[in-house]
């Protein structure tokens, strides 16, 4: 048994005995059908620190999350909550011993309020009666405490995506969590409210609660942890004060080898042109005009970014390049033909190759296996077609192929895409859009959510199609990554484009007053006002 | 969803075919066990009732002849219903498919006046055609207007008892049945044979057998059977790859509404030998089909067998209604507790459950 409890020897009954550490993981394995997600897990958090949780996609950080949490049961190993061993069967005990927990996907009920989804599965109130008044002073006081300003009688739908955020903040911050576990929090948020959500956890740390911060994202863990450990194929390779170690040592240590972050890129050699848009409207799922007049061209060879806060437009317009989504107004052309409003099956025998955003909504048939994923387009035309069958032989021998082309790690081509890992996955989705060697492609956040190693091998990809001389249109909301690869960056705003500059010696000041709705000239000028 | 203290709940990825062929086993079983409250209740003892299903069913050929013709329509209903629900089609309205059915062979068989070689196959083309039609409508409403497939099929069923109700009271009364709602007998040409002296139209047997085993290969090895495994597992892929949603549906609703009437053309073709009341018919092969195609996983191939327990049931039910005196219907009590089951036990497929250890 852990004796630190009682080292300092206070008489007090605190509700949060005085132990060093919050928690204290010994020896977790947690195995499924085929993995060990965790391997002999230790882990020590204290108390009030931010400690990150580091690793590739794959690594067991969630898994080990969710044992926490009391959502799986470890087939070995013990919790220690403030020294004493505890057993947590469910997210209620969880919450009893007061963890709460942030998912990366949120559990909010769009249609309730933010207070009625705060105190979902609660009993407030008497009787049968909610006393929401009461509720909502609660909220309210957690809200002003914190910085999480949120209207708690909006409804969940109309917030944004940060707000939604906050909302699972307050909620577990309602059920008294003193130890919170964010589970890649940043993923979906834009680089305001990262910086607002991390001024939130140094307030809840200063405040004495512990958080655990789950990320892949090297600078988040520079800029915001006390300590970090390291996770790679379910062990834990080392702990590392944060202010002790750098990028590079994590890096090496995450992915157990050594990480280029500066990609080498060849120099520009611009082919003819490929796409024209003129003067594209369209309308979102809504009916409310998301592409007001966007034009632009792209060339052979070349990677055209488009930057932009998410929600203007961006998505759109993938959509209705690549026929999923129809242009109420305006003119598309691939190479000199007109394909404005044609199918998505036509489009993409045309050539245009797609990576869609949803990779698991869209990209793919999770429950089908890898082989009939990678000819989820291809079926119906030789070699995969024959008559009125498939020749599921060649889909298995170009499933292999791919496999090791693309390095797409799974047991066998049968292997359902449901069980990998999202960098697999997108792994997947590029073996099968980019085999046809296609002039055009529509990348949509392709390294998005995606791990150091992984992002590296996209990344690549796009730049060998480049080399290779198809056009590549690079929708993408890490504006570093489209700093990086794009040959010229488009900027999007409420469906209008603010100006497409060249990426080489572009500002990262002028994209991001662009991003904010300046028009370049406006940009220009403003600039040269402050000079 | 808040568990009881002493279970863990806990999410699996994809169930193996062991936990799948368990947990099917035990949901039957336990319908078994509730099923036998039911029997207590008669004042019967469950284990009798049970042994007097078994041996009315297969212990005889006389029974299990019963068993093999009330097989017939469940499995051509059950396949086609297998490939509906593959492509997320949640098709209710096999029940109507299957009265329309007999309407076609009815008409073809009285009144087409063709001659006597071309009547049977031009019933099945008929009965097939008609059933089709009739699952077209909900296919076309639900992919261009976005009507619910389930209340549209079921409403469907409806409509098609009262075209029978109003045939076989109307205009095709048989003047020869003295006042009763029937049609005429079929004639000789018009009848399916059949083994020996019971109803076992083997012809229909035969087709269903084969038509599984086409519906298997149609559905994991070719170009249309891909496509309706994609709309059915993701839609939104399948938008994506080009996949015409609006062709898939109505291929599968061709399918699965031309198996059902199929099957009704059986039954008036090698059963009744005439139309009469619908619920004569069909007793509800087509609800019971459903549970055959969800009991089968939606395999075409494993419909062989859950369609046979169930002619299996339902020649029971006949045996317990005449040896014990009780009421036909309680197969059906045993029809929706196996469903009840089935559907509930789905979350044990999904999840691992563990009784928790202090």
């Amino acid at each position: 048994m852990v004796s630190s409890s009682s080292a300092h020897g206070t008489e007090m009954k605190t509700r949060t005995p005085a132990a060093e550490y919050a928690i204290e993981l010994r020896g977790i394995v947690k195995r499924f059908p085929g993995v060990v997600a965790n391997d002999g897990v230790n882990l020590k958090i204290r108390r009030g620190e931010i400690h990150c949780l580091l690793g590739e996609n794959g690594a067991g950080k969630t898994t080990l999350m969710r044992i926490l949490y009391g959502l799986y049961q470890p087939d070995e190993g013990e919790i220690l909550l403030n020294g004493v061993p505890t057993k947590i069967h469910s997210p209620r005990d969880a919450l009893t011993h007061r963890i709460g927990m942030v998912h990366q996907h949120f559990r909010l009920v769009p249609t309730l309020t933010v207070e009625e989804n705060v105190i979902l599965g609660l009993d407030e109130g008497t009787g049968p009666f909610l006393n929401l008044r009461k509720v909502r002073a609660k909220i309210q006081k957690i809200a002003d405490a914190y910085g999480l300003p949120v209207d708690s009688q909006a409804k969940v739908w109309q917030l944004s995506v940060g707000q939604q955020q906050r909302v699972e903040i307050i909620k577990a911050l309602y059920r008294d969590a003193d130890i919170l576990i964010m589970d890649e929090p940043t993923s979906v948020l834009t680089p305001q409210e990262v910086e607002q959500l991390f001024s939130t956890l140094r307030t809840l740390v200063n405040d004495g609660l512990t958080i655990i911060f789950i990320t892949h994202k090297l600078d988040e863990v520079m800029e915001v942890s006390d300590r970090v450990t390291v996770l790679r194929k379910g062990r834990v390779v080392d702990t590392h004060p944060t202010a002790e170690t750098d990028k590079a040592t994590l890096a090496r240590l995450m992915v157990g080898r050594e990480v280029v972050f500066r990609l080498e890129k060849n120099p520009l050699h611009r082919g003819e042109r490929l796409l024209e848009v003129t003067d594209l409207h369209a309308l979102n799922d809504r009916g409310l005009p998301a592409l007001r007049g966007v034009s632009f061209d792209l060339y052979e060879g070349e990677i055209l970014g488009v930057a932009g806060v998410s929600g203007n437009g961006q998505k759109e317009l993938a959509e209705v390049l690549t026929g999923l989504r129809r242009a109420t107004r305006g003119r598309i052309t691939l190479a000199g033909k007109d394909f404005t409003n044609r199918s998505a099956r036509e489009i993409a025998d045309m050539g245009v190759a797609h990576v869609p955003t949803e990779r698991k909504m869209m990209g793919t048939v999770p429950n089908m296996s890898i082989k009939e994923n990678l000819i989820l387009k291809t079926y119906r035309k030789p070699p995969f077609s024959r008559g009125l069958f498939v020749d599921y032989h060649r889909a298995k021998e170009n499933a292999k192929r791919l496999m090791q082309e693309y390095q797409i790690l799974a047991p066998s081509e049968e292997t359902a895409v449901k069980l990998l890992s999202g960098g697999n996955i997108q792994r997947v989705v590029l073996a099968r859009e980019l085999s046809g060697d296609p002039r055009l492609i529509i990348a949509a956040h392709p390294t998005y959510g995606l791990d150091v190693g992984a992002t590296e091998q996209v990344r690549q990809i796009l730049l060998e199609q480049r080399d290779r001389g198809a056009g590549v249109l690079l929708i993408s909301e890490d504006l570093e990554e489209v700093m990086t690869l794009s040959d010229r960056i488009m900027v999007m705003f409420s469906g209008e484009v603010m100006g497409i500059v060249d990426a080489e010696g572009a500002k990262m000041e002028e994209i991001g007053l662009m991003m904010a709705g300046e028009k370049r000239e406006e940009v220009k000028s403003a600039s040269t006002e402050v000079a | 969803m808040q568990a009881p203290k002493w279970l863990n709940i806990e999410r699996r990825p994809i169930p193996s075919g062991n936990t799948i062929f368990t947990v099917s086993i035990l949901a039957i079983v336990a319908a078994l066990v509730v099923a036998a409250i039911f029997f207590a209740s008669y004042g019967i003892s469950p284990f009798r009732a049970y042994g007097a299903i078994l041996r009315g069913a297969l212990g005889s050929w006389s029974g299990f002849s019963e068993t093999l013709r009330r097989m017939i329509p469940l499995l051509l209903c059950g396949v086609g219903l297998t490939v509906a629900f593959r492509a997320l089609f949640w098709n209710i309205g096999a029940d109507g498919q299957l009265l329309l059915g007999t309407v076609a062979a009815t008409w073809v068989a009285l009144f087409s006046g063709l001659p006597d070689p071309l009547l049977l196959p031009v019933m099945f083309l008929a009965g097939f055609a008609a059933g089709a039609l009739w699952g077209l409508i909900p296919a076309i409403l639900k992919v261009k207007m976005g009507i619910n497939d389930v209340i549209t099929t079921l409403m469907m069923n409806y409509i098609a008892i009262y075209i029978v109700l109003y045939l076989i009271h109307g205009p095709w009364k048989g003047p020869s049945m003295r006042g009763f709602a029937y049609t005429d007998m079929f004639p000789q040409a018009a009848r399916l044979p059949t083994i020996g002296h019971t109803h076992v139209h083997w012809p229909t047997l035969l087709m269903g057998l084969l038509i599984a085993l086409l519906a298997y290969i149609m559905l994991n090895r070719t170009r249309t059977g891909f496509e309706i495994r994609v709309v059915g597992e993701n839609p939104h892929a399948a938008r994506y790859a080009g996949i015409s949603e609006f062709k898939t549906v109505v291929t599968v609703m061709l399918i699965s509404g031309g198996l059902a009437g199929f099957a009704g053309v059986g039954e008036v073709a090698g059963v009744h030998l005439r139309l009469l009341d619908p619920i004569q018919i069909s007793m509800g092969y087509g609800y019971t089909a459903i549970i055959v195609a969800w009991l089968a996983r939606k395999n075409p191939l494993g419909v062989i067998i859950t369609s046979f327990f169930f002619g299996v049931l339902m020649a029971g039910g006949d045996v317990i209604k005449v040896n014990l005196g009780l009421p036909f219907q309680l197969i059906n009590v045993f029809n929706g507790l196996i469903m009840f089951f089935l559907i509930g036990s789905e979350i044990f497929m999904r999840y691992k459950v563990t009784l928790r250890r202090r």
